[in-house]
């Protein structure tokens, strides 16, 4: 106990410290700072290894470009070649069809279910454990299986369509109903956490604004409209965020379900940054490609921010 | 007269509407119908891959699908378990699951003890700095990490296929470092006098003062890195090929399989984590609702 005394807190023990000059101050807060430095110095060499190293080296590698071996200095010329080439608008146009479609689904079913789940003093506890399932399965799992259920000759949603006298539809295997296929396996493997946040912002909710709401004769809809959504702006907000900026990321799904196709119809930018670096070896040109999914997500970040503090301050 | 189903706090329905005669025959038919649809929508598809394994390639894609397996056979089990090599792929992940985990606890919890409790100079900067990584797409930059793996700067060390590559920038986790910090915040700093008087040095508080402290949080950042490595795909796909974990194994595997294996395999690389999920549910739930901001 002793020796951990003298040794890891010199400057803390009191017998020493008083009348000691400003030097010995300084030498306090030097060996105070040191020991604070040395708790961090892990975390701090992986944060500055894999995000704020990779981040800067992107954006200078956006630059250049490598020719038998050496790096030259190319100015915009890799951004000149993501615009000029013919998959880029198209690619941007599936994410964003994407992220369209997973917020008419994925954003309104998580909160919808929340606040079924919550009028319920029956089987909570079992409801909550049934939508977070999927998001324990690991992510080719439940895509694989999809794949089945989504066969345009066996699959199971067809046999159930036909069973049900409906139009049976090609899923995965046409331009017009693929991306939709591709958002419906993920939403059902992944709504559950949004789901349980939900719950819990809505357990939140003071009973007394439904009492008053529902004394002024507001029904069902308008007190979900003129309460529920109110009650819990920010957290639906800042889950809007997320998951736009999630799904402007979407790669796995692609990549295992339709490999971009058919056609190229669900090819989204990550995809293509894929491609770029791993089938044609053209780094460069994907870090470009990268450099502009940032600032299109870094932009829209920051128009959320200031919505969000001009909101604060109404 | 039966009991009210209504009790506690009020929620959108109104307890004296509920406890009418109609209300609760309509909430009881609600309830009956959410219980049902679920059931189906999410255990469903969980059961079709469970007994799907069981039937043979012909069964498996019959019209209409049969809900019990005709003649049952474990045949396919074992044929996915030899062909994937699956004891492999799972030994792999839980070596990457694993010292992830133990990396990020023992860096992240530090650094977030250094940043709560020992508050170097700069700290706010450093704190600032991690959180605002959080801002950058993930995706955006898998390239330069990628080459940054591949030769680390200073010391030119290759970290491709080595658990490493998988292990390291899961640390950077600033998500981690702010559930930490945040706890370790509402610790009184009294405790941490009274052990400082008793001569415990800043690792000694760290470990007999702060961590038993922090259990639940600890719990939560366990889970959700375990999960973490568990689930992702496009990091070890490109990073690990020659030892590849059961996310990506099984999607390499899946083209050349006949078609009851696959869902075998499918239904054997869910168990660990359904598993671990069963068995910690409640954890789980409260972590989930302790991470997220209050509404």
């Amino acid at each position: 106990m002793t020796t951990t005394l003298t040794r890891g807190r010199p400057g803390t023990d009191p017998a020493r410290t008083p009348d000691r000059s400003r030097g010995g101050a300084l030498r306090r807060a030097l060996a105070r700072n040191l020991r604070a430095h040395a708790f961090l110095i892990g975390a701090l060499l992986c944060f500055a290894l894999f995000t704020w190293y990779p981040m800067v080296r992107e954006i200078v590698m956006s630059f250049q470009k490598v020719r038998y071996g050496e790096t030259h200095w190319v100015g915009l010329d890799n951004f000149r070649q993501i615009f000029a080439d013919p998959e880029f608008w198209p690619a941007w146009r599936h994410t964003l069809e994407y992220t369209g479609i997973a917020l008419v689904f994925g954003f309104v079913a998580p909160f919808v279910t929340a606040i079924v789940i919550n009028e319920f003093r029956h089987a909570q506890s079992y409801l909550r454990i049934l939508v977070y399932l999927p998001v324990m399965l690991p992510p080719v799992a439940g895509i694989l299986l999809f794949k089945y259920f989504m066969d345009p000759g066996y699959g199971l949603f067809n046999q159930i369509l036909e069973f049900l006298h409906l139009p049976t539809s090609s899923w995965l295997a046409s331009q017009d109903t693929a991306m939709f296929s591709l958002v419906i396996v993920s939403t059902w493997a992944n709504m559950g956490s949004a789901t349980l946040v939900y719950l819990a912002a809505l357990q939140s909710i003071p009973g007394e604004l439904y009492e008053a709401a529902e004394l002024d004769g507001a029904g069902l809809l308008r007190r979900i409209w003129h309460v529920t959504v109110p009650q819990t702006r920010l957290i639906l907000s800042l889950m809007l965020m997320l998951q736009v900026v999630a799904t402007m990321q979407m790669f796995t799904e692609s990549f295992v379900l339709t490999g971009g196709g058919p056609q190229g119809s669900t090819t989204t930018v990550v995809y293509m940054l894929y491609n770029y670096a791993f089938n044609f070896d053209k780094f460069n040109t994907a870090a470009a490609l990268g450099v502009v999914l940032l600032l299109v997500l870094g932009a829209f970040s920051a128009l959320y921010l200031w919505l969000d503090r001009r909101g604060g301050e109404e | 007269m039966s009991k009210p189903v209504h009790s506690g706090t009020r929620t959108l329905i109104s307890p004296v509407r509920l406890n009418q005669p109609a209300g609760r025959r309509i909430y009881r038919a609600v309830l009956a119908l959410t219980l049902a649809v679920a059931t189906l929508v999410f255990i469903g598809p969980l059961y079709w891959m469970a007994t799907g394994g069981f039937k043979s390639s012909r069964e498996l894609i019959q019209t209409p699908p049969t809900l019990v397996p005709e003649h049952p056979s474990t045949h396919a089990f074992t044929e996915a378990w030899n062909r994937l090599d699956m004891g492999q792929l799972l030994l792999n992940t839980v070596v990457y699951a694993g010292g992830a985990l133990l990396l990020q606890l023992t860096f992240c919890v530090a650094a977030a003890y250094s940043l709560s409790k020992l508050r170097p100079i700069f700290g706010n900067v450093i704190l600032g700095m991690m959180l605002a990584s959080m801002m950058i797409p993930a995706a955006a930059l898998v390239i330069p990490q990628y080459l940054t793996v591949l030769d680390l700067p200073l010391i030119h060390v290759n970290l491709m296929n080595t658990p490493w590559v998988i292990w390291l920038p899961t640390v950077a986790n600033a998500f981690n470092v702010f559930l930490l910090k945040r706890f370790f915040d509402s610790i009184p700093n009294e405790l941490l006098d009274a052990a400082a008087i008793d001569g415990a040095g800043p690792l000694r508080t760290l470990r007999s003062v702060i961590l038993p402290l922090s259990r639940p949080i600890l719990g939560v950042v366990s889970i959700f890195g375990l999960v973490a490595v568990w689930k992702d795909f496009l990091w070890p796909l490109i990073t690990v090929p020659e030892h590849e974990t059961l996310n990506v194994g099984v999607n390499t595997a899946a083209t050349s399989m006949p078609q009851n294996t696959l869902i075998a395999g499918l239904f054997l690389a869910s168990i660990p984590t359904i598993a671990l999920f069963l068995v910690f549910q409640r954890n789980i739930m409260a972590g989930l609702t302790a991470g997220s901001l209050k509404g």
